[in-house]
């Protein structure tokens, strides 16, 4: 099998490349929103920390 | 706690919605101008051929009672709720869910009922046959009271928030999809005169599975909302 | 083994658990993800009906699968935590709506992409499609429920009933929806269900499956994390973990 006929996929490229495109779009999603999440947390909880700290 | 007080409540606190509803005579009749005005739409938008209303009429009776049922919802919980009454039904020594059900009967008098009145009026003016019209009322009959049912957890649920309406619209409307499913197709079926035995049966087994389990999810999610 | 599990109901030492499980898990699955896809796209022959196109399958089937199995682990957390009060419960369940959602989205746009050069459209009203897209609407509606109340203990207890009530109500729409496509579609939509899959085919599909399942639980447990932050954002271990970052 040579890399064209990989990419061709028969004539159905489009079809495919795109299900595997929105696939990895949605699936890489889901991996980045917790992680964002949990940053903007964790700077949250710093920022009220320090907050405290100064005013007792 | 005997079966007869069990009975009493349950009936005083159905007479008591009754008359409160009748207290409130004009907002009854919402739902229903709703009911109507949603189904004369439907001609007016896609045209008056006999033939093409007479095909999609059992959906389109279906989809506003469907829709009439959910709008009329909030009113099962919500003025209970506004004045405490609610915390007091979960404080009683009544089990929640027989008064949920009680609660539930009064919202199918007041709103199911009357739609199940004025079908045929709707039904005359899509050109449904005879046949067709009986076979309606007798849906609306077994699906109307299962929309309550079903439509109680949904307003339970969301009796808390302040803007609960459209959620409640995301929560309620695909459970009623069943309904709608063998309802609309045995107005169908009723008017190429096939039989409609089986979905009727359908019918009346989901509403018989609502009976059963929605007063219990009800209760626990009033339980939950009002903390 | 007893105190493990006892260990894991208490939110500190399940948020430092989780975290040592969760590079191990996502090299796993990254590991499947890629022998999956080179099986898939590389080693399995061309389908001598739908020529590459099935090739979706890939994707399109285990996503299926993991937005029917992931609305039943959602109910069965939320049940666990209604009944027994465990709050971890309730977090996991309400972690799993949003990824429940995606793959049921994965499900119904790759069908539809599948759909187009096998039916001639991109959407026919065909009952799987169909009970997808309504399956869809459930977890939207229990990811709106959630957000929408502010208390989240209460929020999460709700959403728990709400997918609760759901899981005994898919059946019945999936049977409904049956049976209403049999009764308007008629034998229109070609099922291209092969009666024996070949070797080649059923080896990259399955180990899909696998690695799906474990993204499943490689990003639960970490919105599960964050969740459990956030609720215990105002215990010591957390104050101390803040300090430390």
């Amino acid at each position: 099998m040579n890399l064209q006929a990989f990419f061709h996929m028969g004539g159905y490229a489009v079809y495919v490349w795109s299900s595997y495109a929105i696939a990895l779009v949605v699936l890489v999603a889901n991996i980045l929103a917790p992680l964002r999440q949990r940053r903007r947390l964790l700077r949250q909880l710093a920022r009220r920390q320090r907050r405290e700290r100064r005013q007792p | 706690m005997t079966t007869a007080s069990l009975n009493r409540a349950f009936a005083l606190l159905l007479w008591r919605d009754l008359l409160l509803a009748f207290r409130r005579r004009t907002e009854l009749l919402n739902p229903l101008l709703f009911f109507v005005l949603v189904t004369t739409l439907f001609p007016l938008g896609i045209g008056a051929d006999p033939a093409l209303l007479r095909q999609i009429a059992p959906g389109i009776i279906w989809v506003a009672a469907l829709l009439a049922a959910m709008l009329s919802l909030d009113s099962v919980f919500r003025s209970d709720f506004e004045d405490g009454s609610l915390e007091q039904f979960l404080l009683s020594a009544q089990p929640l869910s027989v008064l949920v059900l009680a609660k539930v009967i009064v919202h199918w008098l007041i709103t199911g009922l009357p739609l199940l009145i004025v079908a045929p009026l709707l039904g005359l003016l899509l050109n449904l046959p005879g046949e067709s019209i009986a076979t309606l009322m007798l849906t609306l009959l077994l699906g109307t009271p299962v929309l309550s049912l079903v439509g109680a957890i949904g307003v339970a649920l969301t009796v808390g928030l302040r803007r609960g309406g459209m959620i409640l619209s995301l929560l309620v409307l695909p459970l009623y999809i069943p309904v709608l499913i063998f309802a609309a197709d045995a107005v169908q079926s009723a008017g190429a005169g096939l039989s409609i035995s089986a979905h009727l049966s359908l019918l009346a087994a989901l509403l018989m599975l609502s009976v059963s389990l929605s007063p219990l999810a009800t209760a626990a999610a009033l339980k939950i909302s009002l903390g | 083994m007893l105190r493990f599990f006892h260990q894991l109901g208490s939110p500190k030492h399940f948020y430092r658990i989780a975290g040592a499980w969760i590079p191990w898990l996502a090299a796993a699955c990254g590991v499947l993800v890629l022998y999956g896809l080179y099986q898939g796209m590389v080693v399995a022959p061309t389908d001598y009906q739908q020529g590459d196109s099935y090739r979706i399958m890939f994707i399109h089937v285990p996503s299926a699968w993991m937005s029917l199995f992931i609305y039943v682990v959602m109910a069965a957390a939320g049940a666990i935590g209604l009944i027994w009060h465990m709050k971890l419960a309730e977090v996991i369940a309400i972690s799993s709506a949003p990824i429940g959602a995606s793959f049921t989205f994965l499900a119904l746009i790759t069908g539809s992409i599948w759909g187009k050069p096998m039916w001639g459209t991109w959407w026919v009203w065909d009952a799987r499609l169909t009970s997808e897209l309504i399956l869809l609407f459930l977890y939207l509606g229990v990811m709106a429920l959630y957000s929408a109340v502010d208390d989240k203990r209460t929020a999460a207890r709700a959403a728990a009933i709400l997918a609760i009530v759901g899981v005994v109500n898919i059946p019945i729409i999936h049977y409904s929806v049956e049976w209403w496509n049999t009764l308007h579609q008629g034998p229109t939509v070609t099922k291209f269900g092969a009666p024996s899959i070949d070797l080649r085919m059923l080896i990259p599909l399955l180990v899909m499956a696998v690695a799906f399942k474990l993204f499943y639980l490689l990003v639960v447990l970490m919105r599960a994390r964050v969740e459990v932050l956030e609720r215990e954002r105002n215990a010591r271990w957390v104050r101390e973990l803040v300090e430390r970052s």
